[in-house]
């Protein structure tokens, strides 16, 4: 007996010094589960859900602080990818959705004052102090952080239009509701 | 070897269907010239890839054959002058897209003398070696001529891991109503097949195999009488069942050879050109003539004088009608074939590299049998060439499951439309698979978007994290500075510390009016310090 409870003592205390060392060792960094919900996020790093970007927001929905519903860029779709991640029913969308847009700087209009510039999350615009700024518009989320601090308005946003490289086939029961209403419309105006 | 006998080789793909073939309507119509329009509006896009840029402006005259954009990236083709005439402006012009959305599109107006760029014509295309051949079929504006339009140059350029041996001249024209293929193999096989020794060269394949579907036997034995003298072509006749003509499909008939899923033919040493590309490269190398016009099936009940027309890309489809007597009740513009083309919302829109056939569905020809719901009677899944479970895919497409649907390789879908064409419940199938592949690649486009934003947040804040570390250094070594300095100055005569005080205060004075900040005052490093100062001091060092 004596036997069986020295291996068996000697055994939990090794494998407890092991994983004692290895979580030392090979602790993770960042935490997974933040890292997850960020992936899902949109990335606008717009601020709308009341933290400094989508990483802050991402650590307070892993801490338990934040409900999901308040990223209006990601729309309902975040809001369920979230409560897919995190096995929670999925509630309503706090806010109105907005369509994609990128942030334009009317250049003749354009003081110079590097307010926007400090205020842009992902560095995309460029200019310089009394030099006209511009977007660059491939890297803009879309935020509209930059509208608010600009003291002559000459930022504005604008929709992404739809073109041929991003247009996308519609759901076909859509567009058979969309056909049937045009139809219906005719039958009316006929009537 | 031309073969006295041609065995017809059967169908070793599963499923497939035989539709009505509707080709009557125009086999026996030879190819036509349509004469070139007034007016033309040339897409910038005719491709899949990139669309070229515009080289031209508003007012350049420009000859026929000469570039007016150029390609913009790897996977792209410039786009030439259908004609000589003066370039009126270059603006977005209805599209042939399903979207019915415009494109950037040069708008050309004929001079009416057609005159030729110089040509520089290389019969002698062994001189030019294989990628000599490959930068003139670039530069010729090739693309896949079968209705893909993928630049063919790429696909000439299999990598020196793949070696092709066999090249298949797809010939098969498996779907109902088009007969372009069939009229170009039976008025011009000696061109077609020209050009096919000329892509055996470029790609050192050893065999050339041309592969036409066994309903089309005046292109076979055309096709035949012109391969004597050319050791390495073969001529074969392929058992008639759509969608013979699918690249994978003719591919495993032929040889055997199955491709992989998500491979390319030339993984299994194969190479795929439809014959309207063949002859396409005859004329780019032989003649010397980039990719300017091609020859279309106009078809369906809904024209007047069903045709098969040569025509220059940027030609109206409504131009193209009124060649053809016009159109009466029309239900449907299908561009393509009718099962993998796709709808287009009018006649305005050109015509294009990929326009092999452009379809008048007549009203009563548009199916209105109400939508039902699946029944899972399994018709589908039998018919399916790919052997994909295509009840499945329409269940998750239609919840927008887009992870699951890929589970059933949705992306192995091509679209043949064999499915919807059987299904008893008239469901749209296909359009569930086109929805849903364009969801997909719609979100991975908007993660690689996300994935962007993530690093450049990550490296400003990484950048700012910095910023403050450094100002934070630079006031602490100041400090000390001040700290020295006044333990030294507690030594002296207290009247001279007053006065550098005062001094001191003075400054500071005038370090907070704002134009004094570029005074490079030191000073002004103390006010830092203060409340409030943080974003000027940002600002400072933003300039």
């Amino acid at each position: 007996m004596w036997a069986a409870i020295l291996i068996l003592g000697g055994l939990s205390l090794a494998i407890g010094l092991f994983l004692a060392f290895a979580s030392r060792k090979l602790a993770v960094e960042k935490d997974p589960l933040v890292e997850e919900i960020d992936a899902r996020l949109p990335q606008t790093q717009c601020a709308q859900c009341g933290y400094p970007g989508c990483n802050p927001y991402a650590e307070a929905i892993a801490r338990g602080e934040a409900e999901i519903n308040r990223c209006p860029p990601g729309g309902q779709e975040t809001v369920e990818s979230l409560a897919e991640l995190l096995g929670v029913e999925p509630p309503s969308l706090e806010g109105e959705e907005r369509p994609p847009s990128v942030a334009i700087i009317e250049e003749d209009k354009c003081i110079g004052c590097t307010l926007c510039i400090q205020a842009c999350p992902v560095d995309a615009i460029v200019g310089a102090p009394k030099q006209m700024h511009t977007v660059i518009e491939d890297a803009c989320t879309g935020c509209e952080l930059c509208l608010e601090p600009c003291p002559v308005d000459c930022i504005y946003m604008e929709p992404i239009p739809e073109t041929l490289e991003n247009w996308r086939w519609r759901h076909p029961e859509k567009q058979e509701a969309i056909r049937d209403e045009a139809s219906q419309k005719v039958v009316t105006a006929g009537g | 070897m031309a073969e006295q006998h041609t065995p017809i080789l059967p169908a070793f793909f599963p499923g497939g269907i035989e539709p009505e073939e509707h080709k009557e309507l125009t086999s026996e119509s030879p190819i036509r010239r349509l004469p070139v329009p007034d007016v033309l509006h040339v897409p910038l896009k005719q491709h899949i890839g990139n669309p070229a840029q515009a080289l031209v402006k508003a007012g350049d005259h420009v000859r026929k054959g000469d570039v007016i954009g150029k390609p913009e990236g790897f996977v792209s083709a410039p786009v030439h002058a259908p004609t000589s005439g003066t370039v009126t402006a270059i603006e977005d012009y209805p599209a042939p897209h399903p979207s019915g959305l415009n494109g950037p599109t040069v708008h050309l107006e004929a001079d009416g003398r057609d005159e030729w760029t110089e040509l520089d014509p290389r019969p002698d295309f062994h001189k030019l070696g294989p990628a000599g051949i490959r930068g003139r079929i670039r530069q010729a504006g090739l693309v896949g001529m079968g209705g893909a339009g993928f630049p063919t140059f790429v696909k000439l350029n299999p990598g020196p891991d793949r070696a092709v041996d066999t090249i298949i001249l797809n010939g098969g024209e498996s779907e109902p109503y088009l007969t372009c293929d069939d009229r170009l193999m039976r008025e011009r096989p000696k061109e077609i097949l020209h050009g096919a020794s000329i892509i055996g060269y470029t790609v050192g394949a050893k065999r050339i195999v041309v592969a036409i579907e066994a309903n089309k036997w005046q292109a076979i034995s055309a096709m035949l009488g012109a391969s004597v003298g050319w050791p390495q072509i073969e001529v074969v006749a392929v058992e008639n069942r759509y969608p013979m003509g699918a690249e994978k499909q003719l591919i495993l008939s032929v040889t055997g050879r199955e491709v992989p899923s998500g491979r390319l033919p030339a993984d299994v040493g194969v190479l795929n050109q439809n014959v309207g590309t063949a002859y396409a490269t005859y004329r780019a190398i032989v003649l010397g003539e980039p990719l300017i016009e091609r020859v279309v099936t106009v078809s369906g009940e809904a024209i007047r004088e069903p045709a098969n027309l040569e025509v220059r890309f940027g030609t109206p489809i409504e131009t193209i009608a009124a060649a053809c007597g016009g159109y009466a009740d029309l239900g449907r513009l299908i561009m393509g074939g009718p099962f993998v083309g796709s709808a287009l919302h009018n006649t305005d829109p050109p015509m294009v590299k990929e326009t092999n056939g452009l379809i008048f569905h007549a009203r009563s020809q548009v199916p209105n049998e109400p939508v039902m719901p699946c029944i899972r009677c399994g018709a589908c899944v039998e018919a399916c060439p790919v052997s994909l479970v295509p009840n499945e895919m329409y269940h998750l497409a239609r919840n927008k499951e887009f992870e699951r649907v890929q589970d059933y390789d949705l992306f192995d879908c091509i679209e043949c439309g064999c499915c919807a064409w059987v299904c008893p419940s008239n469901l749209p199938l296909v359009h569930y698979y086109r929805y849903a592949k364009s969801e997909i690649q719609a979100k991975e486009r908007q993660k690689e978007v996300a994935d962007i934003a993530r690093r450049r947040t990550e490296a400003r804040d990484a950048r700012l994290r910095r910023e403050k570390e450094e100002k934070e250094a630079k006031r602490r070594a100041k400090k000390k500075q001040t700290d020295a300095a006044k333990a030294e100055s507690d030594t002296t005569d207290p009247r001279e510390e007053a006065a550098r005080k005062a001094a001191d205060k003075r400054r500071r004075m005038r370090g907070k009016s704002p134009q004094s900040s570029d005074d490079g005052n030191d000073a002004e490093e103390g006010d830092a310090e203060g409340p409030g100062t943080a974003a000027t001091s940002d600002e400072s060092n933003q300039r």
